[in-house]
């Protein structure tokens, strides 16, 4: 008995618990069928989408990890890793592709400018893809080695076994807040799109 | 080498043309505005001549008070048709002749000016949740009729409802520049 | 058993003109007015076949492309703006990330430009050293284009093993820099570090065993009947169409213009190595193909010499104005932390002009020009971006080609985004 959640009531007299014990199981058989055989939809704009090929290709292989399958269709893909940087004018593009792909769904921002921008702190580029799509795992690095991504990958494969199915508010799909499409309110974007780090003593006229 | 904005097409056409001249290939087109406000833009041509092994470095001068407009050399070096519409969509600067003058590397409704002057800041003039905002508006499926296809070659011959239809319809409304 | 023949009737249920109940045939009835039409179909910006995230909106008589329409700009990160805002030393990472594929040689372009710039001489040793690290770019980048191409017209295996020979290169670039890809190998007059020991060794050794893989591409692919069928022939320009669409590099030369920038304006001393320089005849995918693959070959044998004459001495030009003193001296000695300090808070400055230093890059020429109005950072950072331009020649090229050709077009014009669209 590998995943007993800590907020369900166990006990050994209530029917609670042989309930309990079969939601277990079968989250067991479903997260561990999940998590092993994902299939990531690549969505690579430039240089992690590099070392995303890397990861592929005959060194690493992550399809020792069950990954086998590249999904180029956002409808038959389970994870959308979004490798490289976001420019506002690819946001619309990310968000339908993340609207189109089926639930269950799992987002990994490979790099620094797809988690943060990164060095593009300018008018053209999107201050980390959370902003425009909810993420699960992030992964540092400018571009991330490819066993950093694999790290990313084995994260997710924690998180998807944590997960589970009779959770019915984890899986529910996103609505934008309002008519604008937003999904976080105006302020939380504008507070985590600041300039940090390095970047404060750049004023924003200058 | 500085030559005269009125002059430039004689110009690029003499130099293009002319025996003992040959500059038959273009290789870079793109503009320069100075931190010194009072200095003007400067469009810069990089021409090369591959018979005679040659480069030469064109400019013209545009006042920042005056209309920022230059004929188009699209006609002699098929070359510059992106190039051109990359220093349109940076600076603002109009290429007179140019057969298909549109943004090319921000998309067509981007309402914030022009990034590459200097009178745009580095983060942008809106702030970014309004960025995010006016981005996600955008339909990704923009550009992707016939109709709006045809712009380009045809835009003078639409009638003037499919021209209003257009700029009402999923492009929504093409911005003026900003001042 | 006796065999019997059944007549199946392909109808279905329907009604007829007046509303009354019949039968419907179910033939197919060519549509009228679809000779006419034209389709329109969308490519990208997310497709595995347009290397990046490049959108074709592709207007069809059939299956033949009547026009194509290139939308750029979704990886338009505004590079040269922020080059505006930063100082010399401070463009160099970025430079990484304009061209992904080939980092070292963007790294080497700008550095060039800016020491023209500024009127320094680098020392010998680190003329080489660019040399080298300029031709393992040139390889990595062919390598990406080959493995990537291949798998856009159905052939996997080569993919493969351009991936393996870009891991080698990877590990030489990791052992000099510390970083697989993003290298930030250039300072303004020098490199950021000497190359360690045991480089040289396994640089060699890459250079000795590169040739079987690339002689193994060569079987796989150059006498295939399908990558022949659906490559030669495809997408050609002749040398003045070539030309007039300014385009540079492989697609220049594979239309039959010999010029080639480490020849014609020579940097680098790029005179003194011996080289060929390819030169296609047809013009069309096919020929790309060839001299892409011969260039890998060109490029071995320059690294050869260049580990041949790899001189001695120091890497960095002798000017504390321009590069930062050793950190052991910096912490002890007071005139070395002054230099330290202003060159880091200041940056280096450029004395007011403008220099344009053409590269050839393994896309084509990659121009770097700044214009400087005496302070440490640019008033304007151009780059000639190669495969931007030779992208505008693609409408040009597919015309009147099939569907599928266009992917085989599009592929061998040897993009990389993130220049594309800067």
């Amino acid at each position: 008995m590998k995943h007993v959640a800590e907020t369900k009531e166990v006990s050994g007299q209530s029917p609670n618990y042989l309930v309990a014990k079969f939601q277990d199981l079968v989250d067991w058989a479903v997260n561990s069928s999940r998590a092993n055989s994902l299939w990531p939809m690549p969505f690579g704009t430039a240089c992690c989408a590099i070392e995303f090929m890397a990861t592929a290709a005959s060194r690493f292989d992550f399809a020792r990890f069950g990954m086998e399958r590249q999904a180029f269709s956002p409808r038959q893909a389970d994870v959308l890793i979004c490798a490289g940087r976001l420019p506002f004018k690819l946001a619309p593009v990310i968000r339908r592709i993340y609207d189109q792909m089926p639930q269950p769904k799992w987002v990994i921002s490979m790099g620094a400018c797809a988690s943060t921008g990164g060095v593009f702190d300018n008018y053209a580029m999107v201050q980390g893809i959370d902003t425009i799509v909810p993420v699960d795992v992030y992964v540092p690095g400018c571009p991330p080695r490819p066993e950093g991504l694999l790290y990313g990958i084995l994260l997710l494969h924690k998180k998807i076994k944590g997960e589970s199915l009779f959770d019915a508010v984890k899986r529910r799909e996103e609505q934008p807040l309002d008519d604008k499409g937003l999904r976080l309110p105006p302020e939380t974007i504008d507070e985590i799109s600041e300039p940090f780090g390095n970047s404060v003593h750049q004023f924003r006229s200058s | 080498m500085f030559v005269a904005r009125d002059r430039l097409l004689e110009a690029m056409t003499w130099l293009k043309e002319t025996p003992g001249e040959e500059f038959d290939y273009l290789v870079d087109v793109t503009a320069v505005e100075f931190r010194d406000r009072e200095r003007p833009l400067e469009v810069v041509y990089f021409l090369r001549s591959l018979t005679r092994r040659a480069d030469i470095r064109i400019k013209v001068e545009l006042s920042t008070s005056d209309e920022l407009a230059v004929d188009s050399v699209y006609h002699l070096w098929r070359g510059a048709d992106w190039l051109e519409r990359e220093v349109f969509d940076m600076f603002g600067i109009t290429f007179r002749g140019h057969p298909d003058l549109r943004r090319i590397l921000m998309w067509e409704t981007y309402a914030e000016g022009y990034p590459l002057r200097k009178s745009f800041p580095l983060r942008g003039r809106f702030s970014r949740a309004e960025q995010v905002r006016q981005a996600l508006n955008v339909n990704p499926e923009a550009n992707y009729s016939l109709e709006e296809l045809s712009i380009a070659e045809a835009a003078g011959d639409l009638p003037d409802d499919m021209r209003d239809r257009l700029r009402r319809g999923e492009r929504g409304v093409i911005p003026e520049p900003p001042q | 058993m006796s065999k019997r023949t059944v007549e199946l009737e392909l109808a279905t249920p329907g009604v007829d003109a007046q509303g009354r109940a019949t039968r419907v045939p179910l033939t197919a009835a060519a549509e009228p007015g679809l000779a006419e039409e034209h389709m329109l179909v969308n490519i990208g910006p997310q497709h595995p076949a347009t290397h990046g995230v490049l959108r074709l909106v592709v207007e069809l008589d059939g299956e033949t492309v009547v026009r194509c329409i290139p939308h750029l700009g979704y990886l338009h990160s505004g590079f040269e703006k922020l080059g505006e805002y930063r100082h010399y030393n401070q463009i160099i990472p970025l430079t990484d990330r304009t061209d992904y594929l080939s980092p070292m040689s963007n790294n080497v372009g700008f550095a060039l430009a800016a020491e023209t710039l500024m009127g320094i001489e680098i020392t010998p040793r680190c003329t080489v050293l660019r040399v080298i690290a300029c031709e393992m770019s040139r390889i990595i980048s062919h390598m990406v284009w080959l493995g990537t191409t291949s798998i856009d017209l159905g052939a996997f295996t080569p993919f493969l093993w351009a991936f393996q020979e870009r891991e080698r290169i990877y590990d030489l670039q990791e052992m000099w820099t510390g970083a697989r890809l993003t290298t930030s190998l250039t300072r303004v007059g020098g490199l950021m570090a000497d190359i360690p020991d045991g480089f040289v060794e396994k640089l060699r050794h890459f250079t000795q065993t590169f040739p079987k893989t690339l002689a193994e591409i060569d079987g796989v692919l150059t006498r295939n009947a399908v990558w022949a069928g659906r490559t030669q022939g495809v997408g050609t320009l002749t040398a003045a169409e070539a030309t007039n669409h300014s385009l540079s590099g492989p697609m220049l030369r594979a239309s039959g213009v010999a010029y080639d920038v480490r020849k014609d304006k020579p940097y680098l001393g790029y005179e003194t190595y011996d080289f060929d320089v390819v030169v296609g005849e047809h013009g069309d995918v096919f020929d790309r193909y060839l001299v892409r693959l011969e260039e890998c070959h060109q490029s071995n044998r320059i690294l050869q010499q260049a580990l041949d004459r790899l001189p001695d001495g120091p890497i960095n030009v002798d000017d504390p104005r321009v590069i930062l003193p050793p950190k052991t001296r910096a912490m002890s000695d007071m005139e070395a932390m002054i230099f330290h300090f202003k060159q880091v808070m200041e940056g280096v400055k450029a004395p007011v002009g403008e220099a344009y230093v053409g590269i050839e890059n393994p896309k084509g020429e990659l121009g770097n020009y700044l214009v400087s109005d005496g302070t440490a950072k640019p008033v304007r950072w151009r780059i000639r971006p190669p495969s931007f331009i030779n992208l505008s020649a693609l409408p040009r090229m597919a015309e009147g080609h099939l569907l599928s050709d266009l992917i085989a077009i599009n592929a061998s014009v040897d993009i990389v985004m993130g220049e594309v669209d800067r």
